[in-house]
């Protein structure tokens, strides 16, 4: 807050600053002289950063995040990318709220990449990890509820009365008398009042924005074909680049014969970069067809030989040879040799691709020594010790330095965790260092999945020891997957100091065992442990990480320790879950709404499952029949606690979309190693969940006075287990390893 | 060369004779309402109308369009609002938007055909459409409205006025 204070001591001697007639244009002057910017801080030692906040023409730009026309256009810039969570709703909701202007008068924009966005909990400019409302929470409310008292300051001193006495409502300041000032009209006065700190903010049983379902801003953009993705964006003389990648994972370029692709009309040049070899031409038909005309050799490498069999085999290996402990509670062996009744059980589960429906792409321009990048990007921006984000990896692309490189952020036609990756961007930057002129690259859909960041496969062996009683007193689970925080730590840092700054804490990585060594239930004797398979299969965050395997694993196993010990799956859970109380609360709700103790219609059986994960609480019941050797999911019930509720129709979409999510990979999901390479390519043989299939949905949100908790994410780990265990009820056969097959039955 | 129809209005494009009618849209006319997902036929987010029947633009060679009518979302109406669109921001379908040009596009042309539609028309009309995000269900019940507001209101009143679709 030090250099807040700097601005402010500025702002107060600066003569130039202290009457409504200032210019919006001294007063930036002015900040730039004191060398920080006009961020509030809001708590962020982050965004107080000396490199202040991105520059603006705006009349009344407090902070990154709000500005102010003259015309009274209020605009929120969005730090988060949109995919498809609405946020672009969400967060202008928190700042309307405090600055009481509606909401339908409040229009968004994307945040350039800026340190100033670099903000908690991850210290980067990252939408990932459902953190966007929950890190946005407070210091947009405060973002509102700053700037309204910077405006009715300016108010109060053009009327020549007291701020109290001044009425903030709809948009506008109210004189006592009854006569208002818009916001646009106190805005380049509001620029020169002294930022207040500590700014109270509402009550939340004054809320009339939060709460509500407020009709999303992006809609009408999205109806009319009108929403800028990535793939639209950029110059419209932008040529198209389509790359030849080695096709087994690792493999190196070792020559290339340009002249088929360069014979293809409309091809311009044929460009070697880091990624492969890239086809420059007029549009993505000359491109892509180039490209697969063109006669590359690779060098494999040692990768070429790995397949899913090898794969297992090295997992099982890991696993018998022992990993490293992520929670050792009571002492399992002992409590196992004593069981009474003991159930051990092998799970797997394969690698997934995210398949967003906009395949990977960006766009990039280098001239006059600087690069500008307009990409489909969750992560703009990060310290350069950190490894950095968008402008990081471009300007390293392109031989640049970060302060020349500038990141537009476009709609996201789908991220789920894809787009956090960066290697789309760093090719796009590297080409248009390499080419005349702005250049878009578009990666066709075979491009997309074959050269994925996937969720990683896994394979886990649990084994528990129940008492008389049947309650577990023993749990044990060992598994074997690759680390995906490793690939995240910054090359400089040692692995044992990479263990120690929290990439992998006590040497475990903490997105591969989530929602297994915290799952919640009450058992004295706990030990889960994990080891690390290195592979060359490229790896990376895909929606809920490791809760969408560890998540399937513990749900199940529970539910077969309640079918061992002769207990209905939703009692047994409940009364693991004593000192749980929101599991308990959303495991209750989706059992109500759910009618979990009435009879499932005829042919048809009810499963459950809850996990906790990015701070909020889902419950889930499916609804499954089989007919003619094919599961239908009919129906789906979700009880959510995400704490406070800041768009109920939101959640509940996203509730839906995670849900369906979950269920495409439950049913269908598998990308095989083969040779080195991903077999599978495009829809036809990676398929997708469609309308045919989608099961009706029913979401019933818990009320919470708790912090908001994620969104995006959460719904989906229940999804799985749901419908596999709802199979088991109805045919007795335990799904254990993903995609479900039906009649299909693995060891026990 | 090639002319044909679109949106209304004629059309004349010099690209190689197989270039799909996506690429054609997309980068040579610059309508980006349209939109790339898979190249095959499988996903529809590529849909238009040729004739006013929906087919995957990602498939038609341009070739095939010769003299035809083709309208994209772009050409649905000028402000936005056919009663397939109004039901779509009625029932706030979209999520991250990528696939929705192209179920708009599937819906109108079932509505076209089917004024009242069942839940079985529309998974057969709609089944060829994938959303990543899952807007499934908000899609039926927008589909299920949109019947709703074209009853009210002449269907399909606008493509009909711009002479192309039926």
């Amino acid at each position: 807050m030090s250099d807040q204070r700097g601005v402010t001591e500025q702002a107060e001697t600066e003569p130039a600053v202290d009457s409504g007639g200032v210019s919006r244009r001294t007063f930036i002057k002015v900040v730039s002289v004191a060398g920080v910017g006009l961020t509030l801080g809001v708590g962020y030692k982050v965004v107080t950063s000396s490199a202040g906040a991105p520059a603006t023409d705006a009349a009344f730009a407090p902070d990154a995040w709000l500005r102010i026309g003259e015309d009274g256009v209020v605009t929120i810039m969005v730090d988060k990318s949109e995919m498809g969570q609405g946020i672009t709703t969400a967060l202008p909701q928190l700042v309307a709220e405090e600055l009481e202007v509606p909401l339908e008068r409040v229009a968004f924009a994307f945040a350039p990449a800026h340190p100033a966005y670099r903000t908690p909990p991850l210290g980067m400019q990252l939408t990932g990890g459902s953190t966007s409302v929950m890190s946005s929470w407070e210091p947009l409310r405060r973002v509102g509820a700053t700037a309204r008292l910077m405006l009715r300051e300016a108010a109060a001193q053009r009327w020549g009365v007291s701020a109290d006495q001044v009425r903030m409502a709809e948009g506008s300041a109210m004189h006592p008398d009854g006569s208002t000032l818009s916001y646009g009209e106190l805005a380049v006065e509001a620029a020169a009042v002294v930022v207040p700190e500590d700014v109270p903010l509402k009550d939340p049983s004054e809320f009339r924005t939060i709460g509500t379902s407020a009709a999303r801003l992006d809609i009408p953009l999205k109806t009319t074909g009108q929403a800028v993705f990535g793939v639209d964006a950029g110059p419209s003389d932008a040529r198209v680049a389509v790359i030849a990648r080695s096709p087994v994972f690792g493999g190196v370029l070792r020559s290339f014969d340009p002249a088929p692709a360069l014979a293809v009309e409309g091809v311009d040049e044929v460009v070697e970069v880091a990624a492969g070899v890239a086809v420059v031409a007029n549009g993505y038909w000359a491109a892509k067809k180039g490209r697969d005309a063109l006669r590359i050799e690779w060098d494999e490498g040692e990768g070429s030989t790995l397949d899913d069999a090898e794969i297992t085999r090295r997992f099982r290996a890991a696993v018998q040879a022992g990993g490293k402990a992520a929670r050792d509670d009571g002492d399992v062996d002992v409590a196992m040799a004593d069981a009474g009744i003991s159930v051990s059980s092998t799970y797997s589960l394969p690698y997934l691709a995210h398949a967003t429906m906009e395949p990977m792409n960006c766009t990039a321009v280098v001239e006059d020594g600087r690069c500008t990048v307009w990409a489909p990007t969750q992560f703009q921006d990060a310290p350069g010790f950190m490894g950095g984000g968008s402008r990081q990896a471009a300007a390293k692309a392109a031989g640049l330095d970060e302060d020349d490189v500038e990141v537009h952020t476009t709609f996201l036609g789908g991220g789920f965790g894809r787009r956090a990756e960066l290697d789309f961007v760093r090719e796009a930057a590297e080409l248009a260092s390499k080419v005349d002129g702005p250049v878009k690259v578009i990666w066709s859909r075979e491009d997309d999945v074959q050269h994925d960041h996937y969720r990683p496969a896994s394979y886990h062996e649990l084994s528990a020891a129940l008492d008389e009683a049947g309650r577990p007193i023993a749990w044990r689970h060992d598994m074997a997957l690759q680390s995906i925080m490793e690939n995240w730590i910054p090359g400089w840092l040692p692995k044992f100091v990479a263990s120690w700054a929290g990439f992998l804490p006590g040497g475990v990585d903490p997105t591969s065992v989530e929602a297994a060594e915290n799952h919640p239930y009450l058992i004295p004797n706990v030990r889960v442990s994990w080891a690390d398979v290195p592979l060359p299969v490229p790896i990376g965050f895909w929606r809920s990480v490791g809760n969408s395997h560890n998540g399937f694993v513990v749900e199940s196993f529970v539910d077969e320790l309640a079918h061992a010990a002769g207990q209905d799956p939703y009692q047994y859970r409940r009364a693991l879950l004593m000192d749980h109380p929101r599991h308990q609360a959303v495991l209750d709700a989706v059992a109500e709404v759910s009618g979990w103790n009435t009879v499932p219609p005829e042919g048809r059986a009810r499963g459950i499952a809850v996990v906790n994960s990015f701070g909020s609480y889902v419950a889930e019941v499916a609804e499954v029949s089989v007919k003619a050797g094919k599961l239908r999911v009919h129906k789906v019930w979700c009880a959510i606690d995400c704490g406070v509720v800041v768009n109920p129709a939101i959640v509940r979409a996203q509730m839906e979309s995670a849900i369906i999510y979950g269920l495409t990979a439950a049913l269908y999901g598998r990308i095989s190693i083969q040779g080195g390479r991903a077999v599978q390519s495009n829809f036809h043989d990676y398929p997708m969940l469609r309308m045919n299939d989608a099961p009706e949905v029913e979401v019933v949100l818990v009320p919470s006075g708790d912090p908001p908790g994620g969104v995006g994410e959460p719904g989906l780990p229940p999804a799985a287990p749901a419908v596999t265990n709802a199979l088991f009820a109805l045919t007795g056969q335990r799904v254990r390893d993903l995609p479900i097959q039906l009649g299909w039955r693995t060891s026990s | 060369m090639v002319t044909f129809r679109l949106n209304g209005q004629p059309r004349e494009v010099d690209v190689p004779s197989d270039t799909p009618l996506l690429w054609v849209l997309r980068d040579t006319v610059q309508l980006t309402g349209t939109k790339f997902g898979c190249g095959i036929g499988q996903c529809g987010a590529c849909t238009v109308h040729l004739n006013g029947n929906p087919i995957r633009s990602c498939l038609t060679p341009i070739s095939a369009v010769a003299g035809a009518e083709v309208t994209t979302i772009e050409g649905l109406s000028p402000e936005g609002d056919h009663p397939v669109q109004r039901a779509w921001v009625e029932e706030q379908v979209p999520q991250c938007g990528y696939c929705q040009s192209g179920q708009i596009m599937s819906a109108v042309a079932l509505l076209a055909q089917t004024a009242r539609p069942t839940d079985e028309d529309i998974d057969r009309a709609m089944t060829g459409n994938v959303c990543r995000c899952g807007t499934y269900n908000a899609i039926r019940r927008a589909i299920h409205r949109a019947a709703e507001l074209s009853a009210d209101a002449p269907v399909l009143a606008v493509e009909a006025e711009q002479g192309g679709d039926r």
